[in-house]
């Protein structure tokens, strides 16, 4: 049986009727056509799908839509303000935090996460939080110096 | 070439700002009209008899458009880097990987419960998992019609006379060494679209590393299926990470045409992270015997190496990795007396193919390995043998690579400086430092005819530049890369380049991102389209301005005499003027580039690529002897690149292949157990995560390579070339035991310290 959810999504309201096993992500690509959400595993191991849902980063294959019913979602779509990147996005476009890019969205939304909640994060706590995104292609480093960046142009 | 604009310069990636928004369409992201989704059924056995299939139920069910198995596929088309593989199986499954039913469906949640469906009938065979046993008298054979579980191969080289070398050698050391399967974990799992118009003609979507070549493999496929003289497109979409995994065509592709061409409709295959564990090529697991000796001063004599590679089920391009084997067995290291031999072995496993190094980490980590516990033996320092025995320009190695720039001692060099080994070697108290050197092919290698790549050039009636070439963006930059090139030539900005790179159907050949050398190959063929273009620009304009080509200059869109500076013409205007005028004509160029390298000849001699690539990796450990957990403290990647074009991307290809190496080193092994893969997610493959990540530092040595774009040579592989053997040889230096056998677990050292301690070696 469909349930009638609504979603806030990127500060906007979306109405959609879904089955009850549809995951967040599912429904954000597949009925909002929203394909800046990756998925990478569809099993909660690799963070492509992380989306953040009433202020905390999720990985949303694990979220069932329905549990996001009237709950507030921001996925890669909503980051930047028109054509201007967010600041993580500008530090991960400059410091070459990006390779094939199936990660990013993933990995910026849980950096920009991260800097809302703590805005001068030492390494650990950057490596920590970013502990559940994989990256095959980076080795991480240059998306850490990144979130680094970011959290200074962020701070100003 | 003191005046580079662009060259040189830390440019951010073109497609980040994409990449960032979410804004990149990856196949997971494509959709076509009309579309169906296709799944595979895998078997069930890794060796096994197809008694039955019934597929009745499963065609029989609501919104399934399409039931496939081997029965199905015309005339016997088998694909494959030696043809012994159908898409889909009959009679035989060889592994559990191999394809024995497909479903084209309405939606993928249709077309999974399809294959649960589907009944099949297996009887059970004993299969042959180690290459050790398929190699005995009288084993069962994987392939009856091939009478030998060894293909039939030619991996042999050498050179000089091993035998008399080994007799005049001071000091031999001589070892076993293996390594595992581990696999390209890519974010993005593989997949196409196959789409057939009315007449047959197939449009693929595809995230092939080789458009051109999956093109002419499409084309044959069609042929046997009947469908002669037809057109075939392939379409890349941006691919989430390739690492050589997409450097052959694969069942999925094949399935998804067979299922498109009986559904008349597109058809979809993506892979869910399972299949892309259980289905996609890996690295195949080795196992080495090596020897090797020095004089009394440390000079080598002598490489002896025998290897026994697993092939598994079926044959890719992992059966003709020793080739590039052969590049540090033949040439790390000035080595006058070389043996090597490697035997590719069927067994009812996965089977392997190309991944970033193409065979190289496993030869190079028994070679530095095993110089390590030679420089024991003759008492010397494992800095100072590489040191004495280090390649130098000018070399011309036993299997006649001409070596031009080689920047192996200044790498050693820093590694040495940087890791404070002086004072940090040979301590043996828990900490230690290790460090491995490599060889790589640099400038392109020449595997198969031609090793070419095309580039057009069309300026645009705004004084635009696109730059259509045949090399294939993976995520390592070549796009951001090319731009810089001929933004440098046509002293223009990079954002005024816009590369095509996409489609067959517009796109030079290219043989593919393979071996390093998109930079070198692709940006050698964009320069050369660059500078065509420039003297057709250069001549127009001399015209218009009453000059002689050689009295102009071009900077940020402008053409203008040296002399006198107001008297110049914005590229628009030179453009519009000669598309406006009657007569008028189109400003393109076009260039191919295949490079001056060699095929080998039939003893595996011959120059295969214009330049090689160098390198030492060092690394200081701390091992725990309570746990024998490993504990990188600071890692040192030195490479000779050339000339970096552009050092941000360049540190993040050894960044990245730095962290690969070390996961292949410390964690990463696809558990095969009697053919069942054990361990086929990201939550028990361990593939390194940021809070696995040590402190790297990339270190740029800088050479000039004159047959370089701009003195470039490629980086794409070599950073996890080295990486298992200096942290080897560094666990070794801190505790006193080597790990012979990789992933080095904590358990392996733990067990290594037991028998240490008990007076083992
Ligand atoms: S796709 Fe959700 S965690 Fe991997
Ligand atoms: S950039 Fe490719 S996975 Fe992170």
């Amino acid at each position: 049986m469909k349930r009638i959810i609504t979603l806030n999504v990127n500060e906007k309201e979306y109405e959609v009727a879904v089955a009850p096993n549809r995951t967040l992500a599912q429904v954000l690509r597949e009925d909002l056509n929203l394909l800046g959400t990756k998925i990478g595993c569809d099993m909660g191991d690799c963070g492509a799908c992380t989306v953040i849902l009433d202020d905390r980063p999720v990985n949303s294959c694990l979220v069932l839509a329905v549990q996001a019913n009237e709950r507030k979602i921001t996925t890669i779509e909503g980051v930047a303000d028109g054509p201007h990147l967010h600041p993580v996005q500008q530090a991960f476009v400059e410091h070459g935090a990006i390779q094939c890019g199936f990660c990013s969205p993933g990995m910026i939304l849980s950096a920009k996460s991260l800097l809302e909640k703590n805005s001068k994060p030492t390494e650990y706590e950057i490596r920590e939080a970013l502990s559940g995104n994989l990256c095959r292609c980076t080795g991480y480093q240059k998306i850490v110096e990144a979130v680094k960046a970011a959290s200074q142009t962020m701070k100003k | 070439m003191g005046d580079l604009k662009v060259i040189g310069k830390r440019i951010p990636k073109k497609d980040a700002p994409l990449k960032t928004t979410g804004a990149a369409v990856y196949i997971q992201d494509m959709k076509v009209p009309g579309m169906l989704y296709g799944r595979i059924l895998y078997s069930k056995y890794p060796h096994a008899k197809i008694v039955k299939i019934d597929t009745s139920k499963a065609e029989a069910l609501p919104g399934v458009k399409v039931v496939l198995t081997g029965a199905d596929v015309p005339n016997n088309f088998k694909f494959g880097f030696i043809k012994d593989n159908p898409p889909l199986k009959t009679g035989k499954v060889l592994s559990t990987r191999d394809e024995v039913a497909a479903v084209a469906a309405i939606s993928p949640e249709i077309a999974e419960e399809a294959l649960d469906l589907i009944n099949i009938e297996y009887e059970e065979l004993p299969g042959i998992f180690d290459p050790l046993e398929a190699m005995k008298e009288g084993a069962a054979m994987v392939h009856e019609e091939f009478k030998s579980n060894v293909l039939k191969m030619p991996w042999k080289f050498v050179a000089g006379d091993v035998e008399a070398a080994k007799k005049a050698s001071a000091f031999i050391a001589e070892d076993t060494f293996s390594t595992q399967w581990v696999t390209h974990c890519c974010l993005g799992t593989s997949g196409c679209i196959a789409s057939l118009d009315i007449n047959n003609n197939l449009t693929m979507y595809s995230n092939t590393q080789i458009p051109s070549l999956a093109q002419n493999d499409f084309l044959e496929a069609l042929k046997v299926f009947g469908f002669k003289n037809k057109r075939v497109r392939v379409i890349q979409c941006v691919i989430g990470g390739g690492f050589g995994s997409k450097l052959d065509t694969y069942a999925y592709e094949y399935i998804a045409i067979l299922l498109a061409l009986k559904a008349r409709k597109p058809v979809k295959i993506v892979f869910s992270r399972e299949d892309e564990f259980l289905a996609t090529s890996p690295r195949q697991c080795t196992i080495t015997k090596i020897s090797q000796g020095c004089d009394k001063d440390g000079r080598l004599t002598f490489r002896e190496m025998e290897m026994i590679l697993d092939n598994g089920a079926y044959t890719s391009w992992g059966a003709t990795t020793p080739s590039v084997m052969m590049v540090p067995i033949s040439s790390l290291y000035k080595v006058p007396n070389i043996f090597y031999r490697a035997k590719c072995v069927y067994t009812n496993n996965t089977y392997s193919q190309a991944f970033r190094g193409y065979g190289n980490p496993q030869a190079t980590f028994a070679i530095e390995s095993n110089l390590d516990q030679l420089a024991e033996k003759a008492g010397i320092d494992p800095l100072e043998i590489r040191r004495i025995n280090a390649n130098e320009p000018g070399e011309v190695t036993p299997q006649n690579f001409k070596i031009t720039s080689c920047g192996m001692k200044e790498c050693i060099d820093e590694v040495v400086n940087r890791l404070d080994w002086k004072n940090k070697s040979g301590k043996h108290n828990g900490r230690g430092v290790g460090m491995a050197s490599l060889i790589h092919v640099g400038g392109a290698a020449r595997v198969y005819k031609s090793d070419g790549c095309g580039t057009i050039i069309k300026v645009d009636d705004n004084g635009k530049v696109d730059v259509i070439t045949g090399s294939s963006e993976i995520g390592q930059g070549s796009e951001t890369i090319i731009s810089q090139i001929v933004a440098e030539v046509l002293g223009m900005s990079i954002d005024d380049i816009n590369v095509i790179n996409n489609d067959t159907d517009v796109c030079p050949w290219d043989v593919g991102a393979h071996a390093s050398r998109t930079t070198f190959v692709a940006g050698n063929s964009a320069l050369g389209a660059a500078q065509k273009i420039k003297t057709q620009i250069m001549e127009i304009a001399a015209k218009n301005l009453g000059e002689s080509p050689e009295a102009l200059e071009m900077k940020d869109g402008i053409i203008f005499s040296v002399k006198d500076k107001e008297k110049n013409i914005s590229l628009g205007k030179v453009l519009r003027k000669v598309h406006y005028t009657l007569g008028g004509r189109m400003l393109v160029a076009e260039h191919f580039y295949d490079p001056p390298n060699e095929n080998f000849d039939q003893n595996f001699k011959g120059n295969l690529s214009v330049a090689y690539a160098y390198g030492a990796h060092g690394v200081e450990v701390e091992v725990d002897k309570e746990t024998g957990q490993v504990k990188i403290l600071n890692y040192i990647a030195a490479h000779d690149v050339g000339k970096a074009l552009n050092p941000m991307l360049l540190e993040g290809q050894i960044y990245g292949g730095g962290l690969m190496g070390i996961g292949y080193a410390l964690g990463e092994k696809m558990i095969w157990d009697k053919g069942y893969l054990k361990n086929g997610t990201f939550l028990d493959y361990k593939m390194p995560t940021v809070q696995d990540a040590p402190p790297v530092q990339a270190v740029i040595v800088e050479t000039d390579e004159q047959a370089g774009p701009f003195g470039a040579k490629g980086i794409g592989e070599p950073g996890l070339v080295p990486t298992a053997p200096a942290i080897a040889n560094a666990i070794y230096d801190a505790v006193g035991v080597r790990i012979k056998d990789l992933p080095i677990t904590p358990e392996k050292v733990l067990a290594a310290l037991k028998e240490k301690e008990k007076g083992n070696p």
